[in-house]
């Protein structure tokens, strides 16, 4: 099984790399609003059972892969 | 009794810890070094100093994998044993990552790595760290940091301030801090976190002893824990 875990900046805190990003895309011509800038960490995992992934997954943002003061976490979830 | 033992903790990418300990060790304390895979400290340890640096190349998030390392299993022990730890600049992005201190480290607002000497405003001088500094006292302390904005929630900045564990703040917005925080203590008074630099401000030829001050406060502080513990 396979988990991608999406860890963004969470609503309301200063993004600066964002912001720079939205720079440059502007100054490259486009036409950009507010962008977010947060990190992918894709999961191999030993675990079949998806709940038993999921709770995992779930145990290591809170352990390590995301700040939880200053960032949000997405969890998805692939067992093919 | 003889100097006491401060550990300097190693971590890989570590780059201020000769330097912390030169400093201590010119104040009085016997330096010993811990590396990072270590899950124990010097049984004669009086206080830890976590040093500046970029510990595992700032990887996932400043501190964060520091965070876990072996060694601060140690350390954690050490603080909820009352025992004195300071954390200065990535100490203190670790310090925080690991939950002993409030709030995090973020970027700097500006983006831009902020290498300079900022004046710092001692808020509490009631702490193992700052008794030999003034309430409002000014310290000349330089700063070297990527990502030095402490955030918390504003609920919390009140809430840490009336309890006195906001012990420094820049006299300037350095790098969009809230609150212009530079320094906090936990609940128990005895483990702080600092953004500047003190080991780089010990002789006045070099531009500030200021720093001075708040080391051997520290100094202090492992001499006054190694008595307790005995």
């Amino acid at each position: 099984m396979r988990a991608t875990v999406l860890v963004r900046p969470k609503d309301g805190i200063l993004d600066p790399q964002g912001d720079a990003v939205r720079g440059s895309l502007q100054k490259l011509g486009f036409d950009v609003g507010r962008i977010r800038v947060g990190r992918v960490v894709d999961i191999e995992l030993a675990a079949g059972d998806s709940a038993f992934a999921r709770e995992q997954v779930e145990r290591m943002c809170s352990e390590l892969l995301a700040n939880p003061l200053i960032e949000s976490v997405e969890i998805r979830l692939d067992d093919e | 009794m003889g100097r006491p033992v401060v550990a300097v903790v190693v971590f890989p990418g570590s780059n201020d810890d000769r330097d912390a300990a030169w400093a201590l060790g010119a104040l009085g304390a016997d330096i010993q070094f811990v590396w990072h895979e270590d899950d124990e400290l010097p049984e004669t340890t009086g206080a830890v100093v976590l040093p500046g640096g970029f510990s595992y190349g700032d990887y996932l998030r400043c501190g964060a994998i520091a965070s876990v390392a072996p060694a601060m299993d140690a350390v954690r022990r050490f603080a909820g044993s009352g025992g004195p730890v300071l954390g200065i600049c990535n100490g203190f992005q670790i310090l925080c990552e690991a939950r002993l201190l409030p709030g995090a480290l973020r970027p700097n607002r500006q983006l831009e790595f902020v290498c300079r000497d900022t004046t710092v405003r001692v808020e509490n001088a009631d702490t193992l760290f700052t008794r030999r500094c003034e309430t409002g006292q000014e310290l000349l302390l330089p700063v070297k940091h990527g990502e030095g904005a402490w955030h918390a929630d504003e609920g919390q900045l009140v809430q840490l301030a009336a309890r006195g564990q906001i012990v420094l703040r820049y006299a300037d917005d350095v790098n969009g801090s809230l609150g212009r925080v530079a320094g906090v203590v936990n609940e128990a008074g005895n483990v702080l976190g600092l953004m500047p630099h003190p080991e780089h401000a010990v002789d006045s030829l070099l531009g500030s002893a200021d720093g001075g001050l708040l080391l051997a406060a520290l100094v202090d502080a492992a001499a006054e824990h190694v008595l307790a513990a005995a």
